[in-house]
């Protein structure tokens, strides 16, 4: 599973030009900029596609305290096994990017952006200090930006710290003051209660981009594209058991099917939608659609051939979350150790039907009861699995040792 | 004579750190109230009620009555919301919310024990259980463990998840006072916000992720070798075993049943408002005289009253803060202002840790504690004709720093160990238990002489503002030559007095008295000097107020213009200590310093110069006076600079 990260579809992105968002912007009240964002219907690209104007609309009705600020901040920690679309964003659209983020500072009335950046992307620092430099130079960043009196509106870098948990936006925003990345109780959320106590928008890469593209276009012309529950389009990173895995864009409410046939992966027996806190699809349900109302992701896309074994799938989900639970609440810390260790047992044919029943169980606990999306997510991969592969699993004779 | 409370310098003392207090108000206070000003509507259970916005589901439903289980919230800690026990479901929510974390900011229906929420609770112990390793009837905390209770609350009849049959960690020994026992420990991270939020210490802290993490220590050394200042405060919050006080009961039990020591055990304030707790009797109920009784009959050959050395603590500190004064005012010699109290071990290891270079503020005066057992071996073996080295003395302290303080190595002026053994007001009532005593049911009795007398002013040692107050009685008769009584109503300095973690107070000086007492005549010839002194006295209980006080006297701000400032390790003072009962709390706190100021009201003596057998001490044994040669000697001591790193 090796990520390529070649651009495969053409993308929307080429087709903007640089700045008009920007520009649009400038010239519209903050209201008027959000209402054009909640106008396209976008939901945020980092998985839990929450709509992007309402998130704006509160930060930008949050009250600061007195002598506080509003902060944007991006995030690009993308940790999700399978997802390197933010990277090829990064890398080829920066400019759009942060374009975004100024969009959003100008709309929210905030002075401050941070880039939160992946520590494996450190490679791609200079790159984007570099944009940035060159952004303050045509003064599209600093003081009075484009020439619009008043706003004052920057953008710094700061690298994560490793941790996949550290997406999450309350434990980055931890790890951005220098705490342990563990995610904080919401309510209250950042919008009211962000970096430095004070109102935050955190959106990821992507959906910054977008943001760039809506204002230079229309919300009318993305919401246009896509479904009517998930509107516009979409940047996949597609991995595995597939001839041509890359980052491909299509229109939200494609089947997985359609995905499949454009990326070689036709023959697949599953797909894993969403990265390891997403959903395994079998192939009898490759006509279902890529969209918040069917099958949600932030991305990520994970081809299964035919000669995978799906418990050893599981197992490689499973111990994955057993290696980035933070380990502050109890059902994700204690639980997902538990569901390795059953998934162990299953292995050696020594799980009981009883006990996978009490797993199962625990697997809904952890969906309700853990403290962030991490542990709410982490049963999510085994449940499918072991709900549409259970003759696979449970098919293994025991071994004699 | 008025004293000033100065609110105005104090300032905020509240301690949760910013970024971990909701914005809409962590407690159901009125406090949260005020700042939204709003009220809403929360339906529970089906019953409804307004409630000040910001309050949490877990207060809200309290105040309806409707008991919410938990395990890592502590009325004394910030949120945490991370052991998920207290989940219960959100109408609207997709997912079950911790009670305890949830701020109620817009109308809100609860369900507090549907099916869904039972699962989910009893899953979740189930998953600590999985996780623990301990057997309960070798447990400290037998029958009073939340673990324990939780497990019993929701009908745990079985392993469903397994059990730890093995320890898999060493238990930390090396402190003389908390033992950390990990294998007990359910990572609800009390004593990690106690340490760093509480006190401000740092010694604990979460390490490790997933499965891997741990509570541990600075490059996980062992405690003993850390800025642990040996407060206990992490043992009174831990809920289960996993931290406990060093048990010096056994060595106890051995002294007593040798029949060649004579076992003397004296018995400080604040474990008597404390020790019916743990026999089923609600706090605040004082225990004092059934208790002589108790541990006569538990085998000790003398009970002792701490108020004894707690008196002469004042006349020596008290000496000690008037000849600084002199020398600063009438020598102009240099010296160290403010003066600070050295009573509490904690704080003057917190000193040692963090402002080392403040310890020549420090009071040279040792702690009643040691003072006790320094004359226990001298002078009261002298009177007995009792060879020192076959006396045995116990320290029946509220705390689990003087165990520490008791083994520091400079605590043996009288050639011996001045203190053998220190014990918790948890182990005291362990022993009285196992003599098959039922401490309420005992008749009462007194302290045995000489050192018996009751006395106010060493009772409320026990209490913040206690030795402050103590103090200034003593020195206010002194030097204004008029009895406190009519200065102060009742001799109530009531100003000195409170919970807020900080207490700044002004006390104009108006009048002297022509006369110096011929205790002290020696050391100053008159108190004109002293005449229109505005004299500026703190109060500081829990050391993260502690810090407060010294950031202020750092920076030159109003606290460094003080004379003298009571600090105490613990909050509360002496009855929150680290070897009281558990549970604790602001409330129980209350209740016991109730009972601490009913003890002081119904004293006889009320004041330390006029404690009999201090004032005998004096006349037979320390007859170069306060703060003179032999008392120098035997008790005053001096500090080691620590530092905070630590290698
Ligand atoms: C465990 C975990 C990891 C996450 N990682 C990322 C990430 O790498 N990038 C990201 O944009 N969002 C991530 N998220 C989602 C963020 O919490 C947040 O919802 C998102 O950044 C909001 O931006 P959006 O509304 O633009 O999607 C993660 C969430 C969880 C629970
Ligand atoms: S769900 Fe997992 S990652 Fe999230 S807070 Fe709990 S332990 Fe940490
Ligand atoms: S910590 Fe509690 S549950 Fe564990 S052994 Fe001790 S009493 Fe039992
Ligand atoms: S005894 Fe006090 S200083 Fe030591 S770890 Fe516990 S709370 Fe911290
Ligand atoms: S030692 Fe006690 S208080 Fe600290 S985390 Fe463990 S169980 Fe909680
Ligand atoms: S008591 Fe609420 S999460 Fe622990």
């Amino acid at each position: 599973m090796t990520p390529v990260s070649s651009k495969k579809t053409p993308f929307t992105f080429d087709s903007i030009e640089p700045e008009s968002g920007l520009k649009a912007a400038l010239g519209k009240s903050r209201a008027d900029i959000i209402a054009e964002i909640s106008a396209s219907n976008l939901r945020g690209r980092g998985g839990a596609g929450f709509p992007t104007g309402t998130k704006w609309n509160l930060a930008a009705a949050a009250k600061v305290p007195p002598g506080g600020r509003k902060f944007v901040v991006c995030n690009a920690d993308e940790g999700e096994p399978g997802t390197f679309k933010d990277r090829v964003i990064l890398t080829e659209y920066a400019d759009l990017v942060f374009e975004g983020m100024t969009i959003a500072g100008l709309a929210i009335g905030a002075a401050d952006g941070i880039l939160y950046l992946r520590g494996e992307y450190l490679y791609l620092r200079p790159h984007l200090e570099g944009v940035l430099a060159r952004r303050r130079a045509a003064n599209l960043l600093g003081k009075n930006v484009a020439g619009r009196d008043g706003f004052d509106f920057d953008i710094r870098i700061q690298m994560g710290s490793g941790a996949y948990v550290c997406g999450e936006e309350t434990a980055l925003i931890e790890s951005l003051e220098g705490n342990r990345g563990e995610p904080r109780n919401r309510p209250p959320f950042p919008v009211d209660t962000g970096f430095d106590g004070q109102p935050t928008v955190v959106n990821n890469v992507e959906t910054l981009a977008w943001v760039a593209c809506i204002l230079a276009r229309s919300g009318q012309w993305f919401k246009s594209a896509g479904t009517a529950k998930s509107a516009g389009f979409k940047l996949f990173s597609v991995s595995g058991d597939c001839t041509a895995p890359g980052v491909y864009e299509f229109p939200l409410g494609v089947t997985v099917q359609e995905l499949l046939d454009k990326v070689g992966g036709s023959g697949a027996k599953a797909v894993q939608i969403g990265g390891a806190s997403g959903h395994c699809i079998p192939a009898s349900e490759f006509s279902r659609r890529i969209a918040f109302e069917d099958i949600a992701t932030g991305g990520s896309i994970i081809v299964f051939g035919p000669g995978r074994d799906m418990l050893t799938v599981a197992k490689n989900f499973m111990e994955f979350f057993v290696e980035e639970s933070c380990g502050q609440c109890t059902p994700c810390r204690a639980g997902n150790a538990r569901l390795l260790e059953g998934i162990e047992m299953l292995e050696r044919g020594e799980c009981s039907m009883a006990y996978l029943r009490e797993l199962l169980g625990l697997c809904e606990t952890m969906q309700v009861a853990s403290k962030c999306g991490l542990g709410q997510s982490s049963p999510n991969a085994f449940m499918s699995i072991l709900k549409h592969f259970r003759d696979e699993i449970m098919g293994r004779t025991a071994v004699a040792h | 004579m008025s004293a000033e409370i100065r609110q105005d310098v104090v300032g905020d003392t509240s301690r949760a750190p910013v970024s971990q207090i909701p914005k809409l108000g962590k407690k159901a206070t009125g406090e949260a109230a005020g700042y939204i000003g709003g009220q809403v509507s929360a339906t529970i259970d089906g019953h409804e009620l307004k409630v000040p916005l910001g309050t949490t589901i877990l207060e809200a439903a309290k105040s309806m009555g409707i008991r919410i289980p938990t395990l890592c919230h502590h009325p004394d800690l910030c949120v945490a919301g991370v052991c998920r026990v207290c989940v219960v479901e959100v109408e609207g929510q997709r997912t079950l919310q911790a009670a305890c974390a949830y701020p109620i900011t817009a109308p809100i229906k609860v369900y507090t024990h549907t099916q869904k929420v039972r699962r989910a609770r009893r899953h979740v112990v189930d998953l600590l259980l999985s996780e623990h390793y301990g057997e309960c009837y070798t447990c400290v905390r037998n029958n009073n463990c939340e673990l324990q209770s939780l497990a019993k609350e929701f009908g745990v009849d079985f392993f469903r998840f397994g059990h730890v049959t093995e320890p898999r960690f060493e238990i930390d020994s090396s402190s003389y006072s908390v033992i950390r026992d990990p294998n007990k420990c359910v990572l609800c991270r009390r004593c990690v916000r106690t340490c760093i939020d509480v006190q401000e210490v740092g010694a604990l802290e979460a390490s490790g992720r997933s499965i891997g993490t741990r509570i541990s220590t600075y490059l996980d050394k062992p405690l003993g070798e850390v800025v642990c200042i040996n407060c206990g405060q992490c043992i009174n919050r831990c809920p289960t075993g996993a931290l406990h006080a060093k048990d010096a009961s056994d060595d106890v039990w051995r002294a007593i049943e040798d029949p060649t020591k004579h076992v003397v055990i004296q018995t400080a304030p604040s474990p008597r408002a404390g020790i019916g707790e743990c026999f089923g009797l609600p706090p605040g109920v004082p225990m004092t005289f059934q208790m002589n009784t108790a541990l006569r009959l538990a085998g000790f050959d003398k009970v002792f009253d701490t108020n004894f050395s707690a008196d002469l603590t004042i006349i020596e500190e008290g000496t000690e803060l008037l000849l600084r004064l002199y020398k600063a005012l009438v020598a102009k010699e240099p010296v160290a202002f403010p003066q600070f109290t050295s009573c509490s071990p904690g704080w003057v290891k917190f000193l040692e840790h963090f402002y080392p270079e403040y310890i020549p503020n420090l009071s040279s005066a040792k702690s009643p504690q040691q003072m006790f057992g320094a004359v226990i071996k001298t002078y009261y073996a002298q009177k007995t004709g009792i060879d020192p080295k076959d006396i045995v003395t116990v320290a029946l302290m509220p705390c689990s720093a003087k165990k520490f303080e008791c083994n520091r190595p400079e605590m043996d002026a009288s050639g011996f160990k001045d203190v053998d053994y220190g014990l918790t007001t948890r182990e005291l009532a362990q022993m009285i238990k196992e003599a098959g005593i039922h401490l309420p049911d005992m008749p009462k009795s007194d302290f045995d002489d000489p050192f018996g007398t009751r006395t106010g002013s060493g009772v409320i040692f026990g209490a913040m503002g206690g030795v402050m107050e103590a103090a200034l009685r003593t020195v206010l008769e002194l030097v204004t030559g008029k009895k406190v009584e009519n200065l102060f109503e009742n001799a109530n300095i009531v100003p000195v007095r409170g919970f807020d973690g900080v207490r700044y107070v002004e006390l104009p000086v108006t009048e002297v008295s022509p006369t110096v007492e011929p205790l002290i005549a020696h050391l100053v010839p008159n108190w004109d000097f002293l005449k229109g002194v505005t004299l500026k006295l703190a109060v500081a209980h829990g050391t993260a107020n502690a810090k407060k006080v010294l950031e202020d006297i750092k920076a030159g701000g109003p606290f460094s213009k003080c004379h003298f400032i009571e600090f105490m390790a613990c909050p509360g003072g002496c009855l929150g200590g680290g070897g009281q009962p558990i549970p604790t709390s602001p409330e129980i706190r209350a209740a016991r310093a109730k009972a601490i100021y009913d003890e002081d009201a119904a004293s006889e003596v009320r004041k330390s110069h006029e404690n009999p057998a201090v004032v005998e001490l004096y006349r037979e044994f320390l007859t170069d006076g306060p703060c003179g040669h032999v008392s120098h000697r035997l008790l005053h001591t001096h500090y080691t600079p620590r530092g905070k790193y630590i290698d």
